[in-house]
């Protein structure tokens, strides 16, 4: 048996800067994972669709447009439509400190922000994961 | 209910679970692959390989969607190397085919080679089997971006497409052996640059050349993939090649031999596992190891030790 965590990395919303999610992207291949990379201005559905034929285990969520209230619940709840309530959700990108708490209440586990180091992103997924 | 009959029923999200079953070589895997066998071997499998850049994920892309047009289903395996040092891999043959997402008649999964090294991934053969149970009418197989010496693709696909692109350099004789034997039809992707004259001469020269006459004589087909340019001429050739291969024979050829190299795999597979298991339990192998190195035994004569105790 050869289990291998398998990470869709997308980023939902406007913004056309996906360096960051590049970065990590490539930090988790690192570290072992199969990521799935879809590539820029993905809409929830997308992203949910996804998940579900790639059956990921984690979906990393990567935005700097601001949208992040609105787009990262979305996923979460379009992912729990599709009985893949057990994937981890994380976020990372410019999100200010006070949206947070929201951001966790709404299902997304953990959210990396600037100048986290890409080893703890891919610490919390090893810890986080549930097979 | 059991994920066989959800797959069965068409849940998407069952085959995803069924394929990462699959793949991982889980507990239930040999039950799961058992149970769909009666309901594969009615879709056409169409693989698509060639070098990296070539254009393969979008000429994918596009023929999906003309396939989607006439009403037919599709399912997609696309693979992409593994890493040899990390063990991880980045998958992202997506990335040219986001539109087809949000089609249900479509089903893209995307696949690590996890060290195998015929351009597919190690178990490309049985998620095909799967989608093929699932009822996708067309499925294709893109390999990952392959050199010279990558055919494993021939033992998955019915129709092998060829991918090739001018400014290669005149390079096509080195190239001639490996992959240019294993193309049904040939296809001169970004055929809008120079040099697709040439290679379009190079290529009808050496199908004529090609000393073995078989039934099929392979074609060469232009396409622009990004702007959707000959799409049409080469959904004719698949159409084609289907009609020759089922007419012919030639698929039960195909098909029967393929069978045949499957059920050695897998019997090769289990045998592995079993003597494995057996001469690492009790540390035998350990001790094989240490009386070769103190060259007491040579492994051709521990080789036959162990196969007399096991087949005895």
């Amino acid at each position: 048996m050869e289990k291998r965590i398998r990470v869709l990395v997308a980023k939902p919303g406007l913004d056309g800067h996906d360096r960051g999610a590049k970065v990590v992207a490539r930090a988790l291949r690192d570290a072992g994972f199969e990521v799935i990379y879809t590539g820029l201005r993905q809409t929830p559905e997308q992203i949910a669709e996804a998940a579900l034929e790639e059956d990921v285990n984690v979906v990393a969520l990567s935005l700097l447009s601001g949208a992040h209230n609105t787009l990262f619940p979305k996923v979460v709840e379009l992912l729990k439509e599709r009985e893949m309530q057990h994937v981890l959700i994380v976020g990372g990108g410019v999100i200010p400190d006070s949206d947070i708490p929201g951001l966790k209440q709404a299902g997304v586990a953990e959210i990396f922000t600037p100048g986290t180091p890409t080893a703890a992103i891919v610490e919390f997924i090893k810890v986080h994961v549930t097979q | 209910m059991d994920i066989v009959q959800e797959l069965l029923r068409g849940s998407r999200r069952a085959l995803a679970r069924a394929i990462t079953a699959v793949e991982n070589d889980y507990e239930e895997a040999g039950s799961i692959l058992q149970d769909i066998y009666p309901f594969t071997g009615r879709a056409h499998v169409i693989g698509i390989t060639g070098p990296p850049g070539a254009g393969k994920s979008t000429l994918t892309d596009k023929l999906a969607k003309e396939y989607r047009g006439q009403g037919k289903t599709v399912g997609i395996v696309a693979v992409d190397p593994t890493s040899p040092f990390f063990g991880g891999a980045i998958l992202g043959d997506r990335i040219r085919m986001n539109e087809l997402t949000m089609d249900p008649g479509v089903f893209l999964r995307s696949m690590g080679t996890r060290g195998s090294l015929g351009g597919l991934a190690r178990k490309t053969v049985e998620v095909v089997k799967l989608m093929d149970a699932f009822g996708k009418d067309i499925i294709f197989i893109e390999t990952v971006g392959v050199g010279q010496s990558e055919v494993d693709v021939i033992k998955a696909a019915d129709t092998t497409v060829v991918v090739l692109v001018p400014g290669l350099g005149d390079d096509i004789q080195a190239i001639k052996a490996g992959i240019l034997e294993i193309g049904d039809i040939f296809v001169i992707n970004k055929a809008d640059r120079d040099g697709v004259e040439r290679l379009n001469t190079e290529l009808e020269m050496m199908l004529d050349l090609n000393p073995e006459k078989t039934l099929w004589r392979p074609v060469v087909k232009r396409t622009v993939a990004s702007r959707g340019e000959g799409l049409v001429e080469l959904l004719e050739a698949l159409e084609n090649h289907r009609t020759f291969l089922v007419t012919s024979g030639e698929q039960q050829r195909r098909r029967s031999a393929r069978t045949k190299n499957e059920l050695l795999v897998l019997l090769n597979e289990h045998i592995s596992k079993k003597v494995l298991e057996k001469i690492t339990v009790g540390g035998e192998l350990d001790s094989f190891v240490e009386r070769l190195e103190n060259h007491q035994q040579t492994p051709y004569a521990i080789v036959n030790t162990i196969l007399a105790e096991m087949l005895r």
